[in-house]
């Protein structure tokens, strides 16, 4: 097989020009054992292009982060999981293991979400049903029972008690024997667009911020391998926003959070390689493709002109991209499997870092073991058998992936004025400004709006919805089913929790925990994890926290 | 007579893209629309109802709870003496339709109803019940 070192060698390496120095990049990087050819035997060289134009692995990275991208590490296939107890949840985690899944992503209930535990009266009916219960350590620790926490990456998707979590999650790695620095993972933590799109809040925005910051500071002086937010445009554009407003709203939040961490005097090259981006990947092909090509180019550009980063894994924007749940349909529900496909398809073309395919079912429900496994496959697929792979940015250079490239970054670039407007030359302040006026939320509900009126109207088809009917009459699918029962043995859970912890040292937690809280300069990493350690629930520690912060109410607007 | 329509989401589920989107496809309907935000209770759900002299109350529940949710804000309502139709809108699965039904829910809408049918329902609950 015709080796893609064989096609460069030979070439002058002067390291002059950017073509050599990419080929000095791709020779020097790892390559997986597949044979990079097409099906019929055509060898593919690792990207295609002008030699003078920036190539993958090069600023401002609009073809993608790496040299050879694919060639050396296919994306992590993580797989977004959750629901009942730690217990079950622990089962399918070691079933997307053995299936093959890279990664691990936690998804919560609303309880845990909103920081109330499982017997809180406003619980009911919500326990394990859209994610896992978590109460306490205890739940932690049974939700990774058996998984070598050292050597598998976990992203838990949490925000508002996302420091909580963490707190927890580093306690309980270390009562299991692996010391919180060779803990890898990503919180996602990315408190604006609670306020903005998804609205899991519980303080008010700045107070919000202090513990973002908190969390930041803790990761960069004793997690060297977690990622502190995972910035998330995947909300804002399920919320209803237009392709390039998940664009530029996220980037203009991974501003405000690069811009919080300067203020807490944090440098932003120890800082901006820790931020990590997530976002949607909906049914427009082409425009998702150009918006992650933006994307990348955006957060370069800013974070080596505007913020002065030198380093370059600051410059580099990495993200998971997860498939549009809006899309899918409860009408022929395996029609999903092939609007997730073409989605999933568009992540990669994008030069995604990480993937989640949507299951056919959750249109329904949360997916069953057989539509998850369904949806890992699709990307397995993608990744095994289309040869995709192969080269690097294989649509750069189309006359119109450029442009819609070019126009996404100019959409971007006048919201991010307006944003700067609204906070005085602050995006930090832009986008708090922008939460407190509605601004944002506002945008995306307008957007939202327009698009149904389209489908309702007929301009625009969704098979199986609003034409393709037939069929809209088989027989329903197997799906999930999560029972009152799951939400009882939580709580018999969480009363043994209650019931054989030390009470003295839970009290002297929660007031140590407040007391800090009371001081906005100290980091309330430290007061979390020793909470979490004498077994204070999820509930308890929010509630302590709520006491000092207070509440944020949104003003409902229609 | 103008149809007026409470729309409110219960309990923890903070999907709001749904709800806002009814409420305005609802108003082009020539509808009166209130909305009284996020992780509202039954009980504050009932009285906003009662209080507002709503038409029709409509839930909107993508988090799966709407078996144990929806039921409670039927019984508040009545316990207020109010028969206002309850029509539930989000992600509910088919199989819970009937469970729905049977606890006073007048009409279920999927995902992908159509705003006419969402109209069309609400005006045939509403001249049914005057």
């Amino acid at each position: 097989m015709l080796g893609s070192e064989l096609v460069f060698r030979g070439w002058p390496m002067s390291q002059t020009s950017a073509f050599d120095k990419w080929c000095a990049a791709y020779d020097a990087a790892p390559k997986r054992d597949a044979p990079f050819t097409t099906m019929s035997g055509v060898p593919l060289e690792p990207v295609y292009g002008p030699h003078d134009g920036p190539h993958p692995g090069q600023y401002p990275y609009t073809r993608g982060l790496h040299a050879a991208m694919y060639r050396s590490r296919l994306w992590t296939m993580r797989m977004f999981a959750g629901f009942g107890t730690a217990v079950d949840t622990n089962l399918r985690f070691k079933e997307i293991i053995n299936a093959g899944g890279t990664g691990l992503s936690t998804a919560f209930d609303m309880p845990t979400l909103l920081g109330l535990d499982s017997d809180d009266p406003m619980s009911l009916g919500e326990v394990g049903r859209c994610g896992v219960a978590i109460d306490s350590i205890t739940d932690m620790r049974d939700l990774f029972d058996g998984i070598d926490l050292s050597a598998i990456t976990t992203s838990m998707t949490i925000n508002s008690p996302a420091a909580v979590m963490l707190a927890m999650f580093v306690a309980q790695a270390e009562e299991a024997g692996v010391e919180r620095h060779r803990l890898g993972g990503t919180l996602q933590n990315d408190i604006l667009k609670e306020y903005q799109a998804q609205k899991e809040f519980i303080f008010p925005p700045r107070q919000s911020m202090r513990l973002v910051r908190d969390t930041m500071t803790f990761t960069a002086a004793e997690m060297p391998k977690w990622n502190s937010i995972s910035i998330s445009g995947y909300h804002i554009r399920e919320a209803g926003s237009t392709a390039a407003e998940e664009l530029a709203f996220t980037l203009a939040n991974g501003f405000a959070y690069a811009e919080l961490a300067r203020e807490a005097g944090l440098r932003i090259d120890d800082v901006a390689p820790r931020l990590s981006f997530f976002f949607n990947a909906h049914i427009d092909f082409f425009e998702e493709i150009a918006k992650y090509r933006a994307a990348r180019r955006i957060w370069a550009r800013w974070m080596r002109e505007h913020y002065g980063a030198s380093d370059e894994r600051s410059w580099q924007m990495r993200f998971h991209t997860q498939t549009a749940g809006v899309s899918l349909t409860a009408q022929q529900p395996e029609l999903n499997i092939a609007r997730t496909a073409i989605e999933a398809l568009a992540g990669v073309l994008g030069g995604t870092q990480s993937l989640h395919t949507n299951s056919m079912d959750e249109a329904l429900a949360l997916p069953s073991e057989k539509s998850a496994r369904i949806a890992l496959r699709t990307q397995q697929i993608i990744a095994y058998e289309t040869n995709v792979v192969h080269v690097a940015d294989p649509l750069g250079g189309s006359w119109f992936v450029e442009e819609l490239t070019d126009e996404l970054e100019r959409q971007a670039e006048t919201l991010f004025a307006h944003i700067m407007e609204l906070g005085d030359g602050s995006m930090l302040e832009g986008c708090i400004k922008g939460i407190e006026e509605n601004w944002f939320q506002g945008r995306i509900a307008d957007s939202a709006y327009e698009l149904e009126r389209t489908f309702n109207d007929g301009r625009r088809i969704v098979v199986g919805v609003n034409d393709f009917t037939e069929g809209n009459d088989d027989a329903d699918l197997e799906i999930l089913r999560i029972t009152n029962a799951d939400e009882r043995r939580q709580v018999e859970r969480l009363d043994d929790v209650r019931r054989t912890r030390n009470e003295a040292l839970v009290a002297e937690a929660v007031t140590a925990l407040t007391t800090d809280a009371l001081d906005p300069e100290v980091n309330l990493m430290p007061a979390l994890i020793n909470a979490a350690r004498a077994r204070v629930t999820v509930g308890e520690m929010m509630g302590a926290m709520v006491g000092v912060f207070g509440r944020h109410v949104e003003v409902p607007t229609l | 007579m103008t149809v007026r329509v409470l729309v409110a989401k219960v309990g923890l589920d903070g999907h709001d893209r749904g709800i806002k989107v009814v409420a305005r496809l609802l108003r082009d309907a020539g509808m009166e629309v209130v909305y009284t935000g996020l992780f509202q209770t039954p009980e504050t759900v009932a009285s906003a109802a009662v209080q507002e002299d709503v038409d029709v109350v409509g839930l909107s529940m993508l988090s799966g709870a709407h078996l144990t949710l929806a039921p409670l804000v039927v019984e508040a309502l009545r316990a207020r003496g109010s028969d206002v139709p309850v029509v539930v809108g989000g992600i509910v699965p088919n199989n819970d339709v009937d469970d729905l039904r049977a606890a006073g829910v007048a009409a279920v809408f999927g995902p992908g109803a159509s705003a006419q049918t969402m109209v069309e329902t609400i005006n045939e609950l509403v001249a049914a019940r005057t």
